[in-house]
């Protein structure tokens, strides 16, 4: 038999419905993995004894026949999501200390479904990076190893922590958000499901801002039928956040019953991106082959604006980032360093609480606003996002999803792509484009690169059709059946 | 396009951030190379381009004019660095 | 033309001056979250985590904001927008949590309007109204509380406020007094904002600057924050008087914010806020444009009030006010509804509107006080008024009951009996007490039928003190006329 912390989230749900086991037991081992993945760093605050209290209200439940869609299951929390009485501290020394006083709307859902906190999972800093090495909590290690090479590799980020518990069996899944690609692409590289939904799909109150126009909550699942769970869980409009969208959350999980024949498949023509290894771009040949043989019908269609996405993306992040972040000012909470000034305090509690990455970001979008350059920067990049979005709305008048691949190489080295951050944000250049236009994006493993490391493959969707994307990263899923495991496993 | 030490130590002013001369040199030839590489988007031909703020394409959402949050004194201080009297405290301001 | 013109050594300049009023909405919540919005209580008690900028908090608009902003809008005779945009206004300040101030920048919910200023020489001159922007107030700091701390208090933190912009037509402190009092006016007939400045509820920027007659606009200096009219109109004598001294001394006028000085009546410089602002203004990815519809602008047009305009024409065209009357009855809305209420009560506009001005107004400004807390109702200032008609007591006598009335609340019917004040309109009484009169005066009598006739008021003088002022004149006269011969 696998053990508890090896099953799926749908398999535990199983197995909880049929009393095979209790919450209790199921949190009890995974709080048992995440002392074993401690090496890892997935996490920066562990919340045993909270998870334990959770699972055995959720046994109490359970007892009572009123069990909720996710109730018992152990999750990581990524620490961006605002945890009542719990320290949350999005990957920062400036929130240093910071315990909220209340709890973010999609958390609230999930423990309203029953589900269990684990702990907070490591992020990049202000969910600012790629690789997960911004962290002021430390670098978050990757379980995986490529073949015949010891050396620690990156989970990718911004949601590394959430992606390497995921992976190493820490936990039975864990919450994500995407700017740029913050769910997809450490998803891709530990070989696990990451949606990003659509955005306005999930709230964002609660959920420390980093871009507020391109944030997205999303679930990060072992398989695609885990995410389409979660993602029911989390979905829904919420009066507090002025950017939600009203409409009712469709049974997601039943949507993966569903046929994909007949349905076009849109490979856009400017995805093949000079450079692009040829282990990409086969993979990504084999995911049309895939898609095809399911009955699917393969497009060409044209994003001719996308190559601009990444920069495009760099002003406008940056711009709202420097405005989000400036209620960091060591007044409210967080970290104070003082100063014989208000604006010393600030300039010193600023500095010394932001790092590096985060500085360089703020620094980006205080320019692209400021007085002379926020036309040339700032307003040409709301247009070319225009554009953008226009390029997917006119492809969706051929195709009903779009396939490329998630991200433009498997994992690397912790320490490399650090000299040059335009190389770091070549990273998201394929996840970047679904924020910008708002639709919802979907990784999922399709194989492993030469270095036996995981690739993932993207599915692109219509605004709110989150259940088309589902339905067609579950055909992938079962057409790879992808069961390579990294070289750490907790609970093994 | 090169950004001098001069025009980041502006920047890193207006957003508050105390930065070292060591790391204004570093700032200013990584804001270098970053708007070199985003001055591609100057060569894009946006027409008549809308700018856009929003993928939300809805009413903005209105509340009613009611009463339903404060009296949370207790909330609002309690992760304040320095609190007196119901009061977050900085150093004074001279104006 | 009510311009101040300041003679120079060097010729006459002309003074430039338009106002930047901040008028707090009337709501019972903040613009963008649920705390109260009221005035004066416990620090930080009004205050909710999105006022206090909490890490993943968010904005969502208050209906009844927009709702008086339009209003306001329709008022002011202006342009509504059908599209507003929600900015950000970024700077650094104690009382500012976010960091910036959510307002409006390019686009504003209203646009291009013009208020009507009634000038104290009767004359009325039009303003330009630029544009009105919804957007949230700061905080407050607190200076005075320790040595080398300041507090911060963030229950006004995210109020909402109108900030109402006018076009630089105003050309002294008095216009631009006039100008105040008359928006004031308007924004409290709409009740959307209660103008109340010692509470902070409406404060006023000005821009001042001077030029030669004819030439181009001179650099402005911002005076910030001036929490009176009488100020307002001081800050900006001064502050046209130093321009125009320091360009005659061979100066020049850096454009700069400048503070009013309300105990020695001068402006200053804010070196504080010398340093360049530079506010990176961009929609609030937080919200989206504010939309308004035909049918929404339409609902409140149709529930607009009868604003001061067109009700002084009204007073004028249907009680035959004079202009100036019916200014001073419209300038506050209560004075207006107590004024009509007299004319009900009294069935005579003209009395009513002399009882309301002359005698009311001196009665309150005397005892310092406002038409809500008269002492005199309306209703029973109009009985009165129409005791004086009915002949019951005499225009003198009423001022005798008015002041009795003011002094213990009685109706005048109950002071008029219980000092035997009604008029004496008997014929045979009013013609014993002339009788009296002639044949205690014989002297006076010989005088007044050898021609002297100036002695008539003599003996209407000597008739009314015989009866105590209660004889009615018009009797009196008649009579006499006909006893003398």
């Amino acid at each position: 038999m696998t053990s508890l912390t090896g099953l799926t989230m749908a398999a535990a749900l199983d197995g909880l419905a049929k009393k095979e086991f209790s919450s209790a037991e199921l949190t009890a081992a995974y709080v048992k993995a995440m002392e074993q993945a401690r090496h890892l760093n997935a996490y920066v605050t562990e919340t045993p004894d909270q998870a334990l209290a959770m699972a055995q209200a959720s046994d109490a439940r359970r007892a009572k026949g009123e069990a909720g869609a996710m109730d018992g299951v152990p999750l990581g929390v990524k620490d961006l999501y605002c945890t009542k009485g719990v320290l949350t501290t999005a990957g920062s020394h400036i929130l240093d200390g910071f315990t909220p006083t209340y709890e973010s709307t999609v958390t609230q859902k999930l423990w309203d479904a029953g589900a269990v906190m684990l702990g907070k999972t490591n992020l990049d800093e202000f969910a600012m990076g790629s690789a997960n090495i911004t962290s002021y909590y430390g670098k978050v290690e990757s379980p995986w190893r490529k073949a015949g090479d010891n050396r620690p590799l990156v989970p990718g980020g911004s949601s590394g922590g959430s992606a390497a518990a995921v992976a190493a069996h820490a936990a039975i899944a864990a919450t994500g958000t995407d700017t740029g690609g913050s769910i997809r692409q450490p998803a891709a590289y530990t070989g696990i499901v990451g949606l990003k939904p659509t955005y306005g799909r999930c709230s964002r109150w609660g959920i420390i801002a980093y871009a507020s126009s391109l944030d997205q909550a999303g679930p990060m699942t072992r398989d695609v039928t885990d995410a389409a769970i979660m993602m029911g869980v989390m979905a829904g409009f919420d009066a507090k956040d002025s950017t939600s969208v009203d409409i009712a959350v469709p049974d997601y999980r039943a949507a993966l019953e569903g046929s994909v024949k007949g349905l076009r498949v849109g490979i856009p023509k400017e995805y093949r991106v000079e450079g692009m290894p040829a282990e990409i771009e086969q993979q990504w040949q084999q995911g049309i082959e895939w898609l095809k043989a399911a009955g699917m019908e393969p497009v060409e269609v044209s994003l001719p604006h996308t190559q601009h996405a990444l920069a495009t993306y760099y002003i406008i992040a940056p711009a709202e980032a420097s405005s989000n972040l400036a209620r960091y000012d060591g007044v409210r909470y967080g970290l104070r360093v003082e100063g014989d000034s208000l604006d010393k305090l600030y300039e010193n509690s600023r500095a010394a609480g932001f790092g590096a990455e985060v500085k360089l970001r703020v620094l980006i979008g205080t320019y692209v606003l400021s007085a002379g350059y926020y036309d040339a920067y700032y307003l040409k990049a709301q247009k070319i996002r225009t554009l953008i979005a226009e390029d997917f709305r006119k492809a969706y008048e051929q195709c009903d999803v779009i396939l490329t691949p998630t991200s433009p190489s498997a994992a690397f080295a912790i320490g490399e792509k650090m000299d040059d951050p335009v190389a770091m944000y070549m990273q998201d250049v394929f996840t970047v484009p679904a924020n910008l236009a708002g639709i919802p994006g979907l990784a999922v493993p399709a194989g492993l690169s030469a270095d036996g490391l995981p690739l993932g493959l993207q599915v692109l969707g219509k605004a709110f059709d989150e259940e088309t994307v589902l339905k067609v990263g579950r055909v992938i899923e079962k057409a790879a059946a992808f069961s390579a495991r990294p070289s750490f496993l907790a609970g093994e | 396009m090169s950004m001098d030490k001069a025009t980041v130590a502006n920047i890193a002013r207006l957003a508050r951030l105390k930065l070292s001369d060591d790391e204004l040199d570093l700032y200013a030839r990584e804001l270098s190379g970053i708007f070199g590489w985003i001055e591609q988007l100057q060569a894009v031909d946006t027409g008549d381009a809308e700018p856009m703020s929003s993928v939300v394409e809805r009413l903005l959402p209105e509340r009613e004019d009611v009463v339903t949050d404060g009296g949370i004194q207790e909330d609002v201080l309690a992760n304040a660095p320095d609190a007196a009297h119901g009061y977050y405290v900085v150093p004074k301001v001279v104006e | 033309m009510s311009g101040l013109l300041i003679e120079g050594s060097t010729g006459t300049w002309e003074v430039v001056i338009g106002l930047e009023v901040h008028a707090q909405v009337t709501s019972n919540a903040k613009l963008f979250s649920g705390a109260s919005a009221e005035y004066g209580a416990e620090p930080n008690s009004q205050v909710s985590l999105v006022d206090a900028a909490m890490p993943g908090m968010l904005p969502v608009i208050n209906k009844v904001c927009v709702d008086q902003a339009i209003k306001t809008g329709l008022g002011l005779n202006a342009v509504i927008n059908r599209t507003s945009v929600f900015a950000r206004k970024n700077y650094f300040y104690a009382d500012l949590p976010q960091g910036y101030q959510i307002s409006q920048y390019e686009k504003p919910i209203v646009g291009e309007g013009v208020v009507l200023v009634d000038l104290p020489d009767g004359s009325t001159k039009e303003v330009g109204i630029e544009r009105l922007h919804l957007e949230q107030d700061a905080g407050k700091s607190l200076h005075d509380q320790h040595p080398t701390r300041s507090y911060i208090d963030l229950n006004r933190s995210g109020v909402a406020l109108m900030e109402i912009v006018s076009r630089p037509d105003l050309r002294s402190g008095d216009e631009a007094a006039a100008y105040l009092t008359k928006l004031r006016a308007i924004l409290r007939y709409l009740g959307t904002c209660d103008g109340n400045m010692e509470e902070g509820s409406m404060r006023c920027d000005a821009n001042v600057s001077v030029r030669k007659a004819g030439d181009p606009l001179g650099t402005r200096c911002e005076i910030k924050n001036v929490n009176s009219i009488r100020f307002v109109k001081q800050a900006i004598e001064y502050e046209a008087r130093r321009q125009v001294e320091l360009i005659e001394e061979g100066g020049t006028i850096n454009q700069e914010t400048r503070l009013f000085d309300s105990r020695q009546g001068v402006t200053r410089s804010m070196r504080s806020k010398e340093h360049a602002h530079d506010y990176r203004y961009f929609p609030d990815p937080d919200l989206l444009p504010l939309v308004l519809t035909e049918e929404r602008i339409e609902t409140i047009r149709q529930s607009l009030p009868e604003l001061p305009d067109a009700k002084k024409q009204r007073f004028m065209e249907a009680y035959g006010l004079s202009a100036y009357d019916a200014g001073v009855l419209v300038a506050e809305q209560e004075t207006s509804g107590f004024y009509e209420q007299v004319v009900t009560a009294s069935g005579d506009a003209k009395l009513a509107a002399n009882w309301v001005i002359t005698e009311l107004f001196g009665q309150l400004n005397a005892a310092g006080k406002s038409i809500g807390d008269s002492p005199v109702s309306a209703e029973a200032l109009g009985k009165m008024i129409g005791l004086i008609k009915d002949g019951t007591i005499s225009g003198r006598i009423a001022k005798d009951v008015f002041a009795e009335m003011v002094a213990s609340g009685k109706d005048a019917e109950i002071i008029i009996e219980e000092k035997g004040l009604r008029q004496v309109s008997d014929t045979g009484a009013i013609e014993k007490v002339i009788d009296d009169v002639i044949a205690a005066n014989q002297d006076k009598v010989a005088e007044y039928k050898s021609g002297k006739d100036k002695l008539f008021g003599f003996f209407v003088g000597q008739v009314m003190k015989a009866s105590q002022g209660k004889a009615n004149p018009g009797m009196v006269n008649d009579l006499l006329k006909a006893k003398l011969g």
